[in-house]
């Protein structure tokens, strides 16, 4: 591959309420078996990019235990792999990352060491299947200074979102960053790609005018200086940063199309391996439209939901529209609607918790039994 | 210098020929079992668990799927600078060449294998049992008491205790004398054909015994130990063991792990059980699904009803069919509308729309009473059974078949179906 990789999963998300209070958005677990980060890691891996480079700060404990081996990936290479970079104190600086620009700055040996001569930049809190190579290609084909890939913006909220006007020739006319309101009908995937030896130039520059952000202070900044083209990706793509998004996309594998697109269509996304029993249901069990992991015992109700990893559902639980996170255990009769339950939580027998309006976040740290 | 206190080799080679169609492909070892493992990954698992690191497997009949499995032994974090595990399969050497003609001549012909790690100790394995059990326990046993040999062995029921070779040990576990299937067993210990010899005893007994032809550790190396006068023990587990030589213990060790807190729980995090695991995404059940008393592998899609079943990963089961009883390994199809009752299904099969699998009266096998029997249907991987047929009990299925190849559409209970080449 002619190109490294390097996925930004620094960021918190304010959006993301209490379910970020113990990890970072990149670590967040998605569609029962996967964290976020799996899905740029293995379009990484799928596009044969041998070397990645993860920059995260913002908690993360989470996201380095579900790092802890670059085999998963097939990132566990003599030459290449995974790296993953948390600030570090040195002679010449003592800060955190101050930005996405900031984080590259801060690892830019790691760049200037590597000899491809492009890079592509993924963010680590988008569920999608790209297929990187077609994007460099694209690049090249183009002759662009930097291409950014962009997806339409049906039915989604762009004021999280840089937006982009694009001419017929693809070229990036205008880009507008989390502006609140905008009438481009494209928004920024946040991936990149853009030559090597350009990149260390546009970060050490940055850098120099103590600036930080690499889309604020480079892209919208260089906008009309570089030739910037937008490719377009057509297939399924959702951040997650925000709860209503976490949770609709969580909802959404419960598609079957979604389901096909990313778990029976060549290539597959991969994630850490655990080592859980298959999932078991008792008499009792009644699940309707869900996914349940691995790990998982059934002996309640669930219906239109999701169950993660090691759930334990009781005697007469009812659990409808709601997920539940890695590791929960509800005891008897418990019921639960449009709720998020955070993982590790202990719900006690017959509570009842139930979002109104909106999705309830529920994180209980009750007394746990051995089952 | 190289050194490992204790080595482990595992014998997996063999065909296991009473599980029929089941292992015409794959070695007994490599046949899947509770929805998610294969038959080997307990004695792996076992062996990490008790810290034996390195694992010599010892491979024959159909080695592809074990081979495939095991790989380098990262599942099981069995991939080691120095040790791990490694497959030993038989090989041509320049005095000629020879298959493992039985379990201690193909101990005796990976001598140089063992001897590259200057073990104290040699624990001998089979590929072919279900049970969690603590190794380093039993070399403590071994160790106290001094033993050249220890034999591990559980107590059966007295009235069973003639189909196993049983041993008559005194109060000190030092075992006396050996039965092998005896009629009037005057002991209910039988061995569980798991052995650790010291070195020095096992080279020179396999040394020894080198030119007994098809030489066994029960029928020959022991005897041979015992009878030099050895110091041989009996070491009693007392834990769950299960043997899944036959499709009827196959399938009732399977239906075991369905109990609401099964005798052998692979739910506790102690003594983890591992495997190589390639289907990530979770399983999905729809609106027409429904699953009582089922473990259910990940990846699959469940459309139909399915009662007390074992079902593997990415398996597919359509609308409006109805499972009950039965084994599905992984990645097998089953259309619409089909009713299935005490089935094994291997991997990969594709089972067309409104097929009937289980039905009719108890007729003995035609073919293998001896094998396919207890109202089973047992269908070999990668089979394909056409839409609409009938097929009853104790009967076997292997191959691509087609509407023709059942008369007015039945498979009559008893009846075997094996297409060429398959058998």
């Amino acid at each position: 591959m002619r190109a490294v990789g390097i996925i930004l999963a620094g960021g918190n998300s304010a959006k993301m309420g209490d379910l970020t209070n113990k990890r970072a958005v990149a670590a967040m677990p998605i569609a029962g078996s996967f964290r976020s980060i799996d899905f740029a890691l293995s379009n990484m891996s799928n596009s044969h990019v041998g070397r990645v480079a993860v920059l995260t700060q913002f908690n993360s404990r989470s996201l380095n235990e579900h790092l802890n081996s670059s085999k998963w990936w097939d990132f566990g290479r003599k030459n290449g792999g995974l790296y993953v970079f948390t600030p570090t104190i040195t002679k010449e600086n003592g800060d955190w990352y101050r930005g996405t620009a900031d984080a590259i700055y801060q690892n830019l040996d790691f760049l200037k060491r590597s000899h491809e001569p492009y890079v592509i930049i993924a963010s680590a809190d988008a569920v999608c299947k790209m297929d990187y190579s077609k994007i460099l290609e694209y690049h090249i084909d183009k002759k662009a200074d930097i291409t950014i890939v962009c997806t339409k913006a049906d039915g989604i909220d762009v004021s999280r979102f840089g937006t982009i006007k694009v001419n017929e020739d693809g070229q990036v006319v205008e880009f507008e960053e989390k502006s609140g309101t905008s009438d481009y009908d494209m928004i920024s995937t946040g991936v990149y790609v853009i030559r090597r030896r350009l990149l260390i130039d546009l970060i050490e520059e940055a850098a120099e005018e103590e600036k930080f952000d690499f889309v604020k202070d480079i892209l919208v900044r260089y906008k009309n200086v570089k030739r910037m083209c937008a490719y377009v990706n057509d297939t399924y793509w959702r951040n997650i940063a925000t709860v209503e998004d976490y949770y609709e996309t969580n909802m959404d594998f419960l598609k079957e199309d979604v389901r096909k697109h990313f778990w029976r269509e060549y290539p597959p996304v991969y994630s850490k391996v655990t080592d859980l029993p298959p999932a078991k249901y008792n008499p009792g069990a009644s699940v309707k439209n869900s996914l349940v992991s691995s790990g998982c015992i059934v002996n309640g109700t669930v219906d239109n939901s999701l169950l993660f990893k090691k759930v334990f559902v009781g005697n007469n639980c009812v659990i409808k529209n709601s997920i539940i996170l890695n590791d929960v255990y509800l005891g008897d009769n418990i019921y639960i609607e449009n709720c998020i339950v955070e993982s590790h939580s202990t719900l006690r027998a017959n509570s009842r918790y139930v979002g109104e309006g909106e999705i309830k976040i529920v994180a209980e740290e009750g007394e746990r039994y051995d089952w | 210098m190289v050194k490992k206190e204790m080595i482990a080799m595992l014998l997996a080679g063999g065909q296991g020929s009473r599980l029929g169609v089941l292992t015409s492909k794959v070695a007994k070892p490599a046949v899947a079992f509770g929805g998610k493992y294969r038959i080997i990954d307990f004695p792996l698992s076992n062996c990490i668990n008790s810290n034996v690191d390195t694992v010599g497997v010892l491979t024959q009949y159909q080695p592809l799927r074990l081979n495939t499995h095991i790989g380098i032994g990262i599942p099981w974090d069995l991939d080691r600078n120095v040790g791990g595990v490694s497959i030993l399969s038989p090989h041509e050497k320049n005095t000629g060449s020879e298959w493992y003609a039985g379990t201690a001549n193909a101990i005796y012909q990976n001598l140089d294998y063992m001897e590259e790690f200057n073990p104290d100790y040699v624990l001998i394995l089979s590929g072919d049992h279900i049970y969690k059990m603590d190794y380093e326990e039993m070399l403590a046993f071994h160790k106290k008491n001094n033993a050249d040999v220890t034999i591990a062995v559980m107590p059966v029921p007295i009235e069973e205790a003639s189909r196993f070779g049983v041993v008559i040990a005194d109060e000190e576990h030092r075992i006396q004398e050996f039965e092998e299937k005896p009629k009037h067993p005057r002991s209910n210990l039988a061995s569980m054909g798991i052995y650790i010899f010291s070195w020095p005893a096992l080279k020179e007994s396999l040394l020894a015994c080198s030119d007994v032809p098809g030489c066994d550790f029960g029928k020959h190396v022991i005897p041979y130990c015992h009878e030099k006068g050895e110091r041989i023990f009996a070491y009693e587990f007392t834990g769950y063991w299960k043997d899944v030589g036959t499709l009827s213990s196959y399938w009732e060790a399977n239906m075991e792990l369905i109990d609401i807190v099964p005798e052998f729980n692979l739910y506790e995090d102690y003594w983890k059980i591992y495997t190589k695991s390639s289907a990530i995404p979770p399983q999905y059940v729809s609106d027409k699904g429904s699953i009582t008393r089922c473990i259910v592998g990940n990846d699959s899609e469940i459309n139909g009803q399915i009662n007390s079943c074992v079902i593997g990963a990415g398996v597919t089961i359509g609308e409006g069919s109805v499972v009950k009883n039965s084994i599905i390994m992984k990645d097998v199809t089953i259309g619409s509308g089909c009713v299935i009752d005490k089935a094994i299904i291997a991997e990969n099969v594709t089972i067309g729309d409104n097929v009937t699998l289980g039905i009719g009266s108890d007729v003995p096998n035609n073919f293998r009473p001896d094998i396919y029997n207890s109202e089973l249907v047992t269908i070999g991987e990668n089979s394909v059974i056409p839409d609409g047929v009938q097929i009853g009990k104790n009967t076997a299925i292997s191959g691509v078949t087609t509407k023709e190849d059942y008369e007015n559409g039945i498979l009559e209970s008893g009846g075997t179906l094996i297409k060429a080449g398959d058998r």
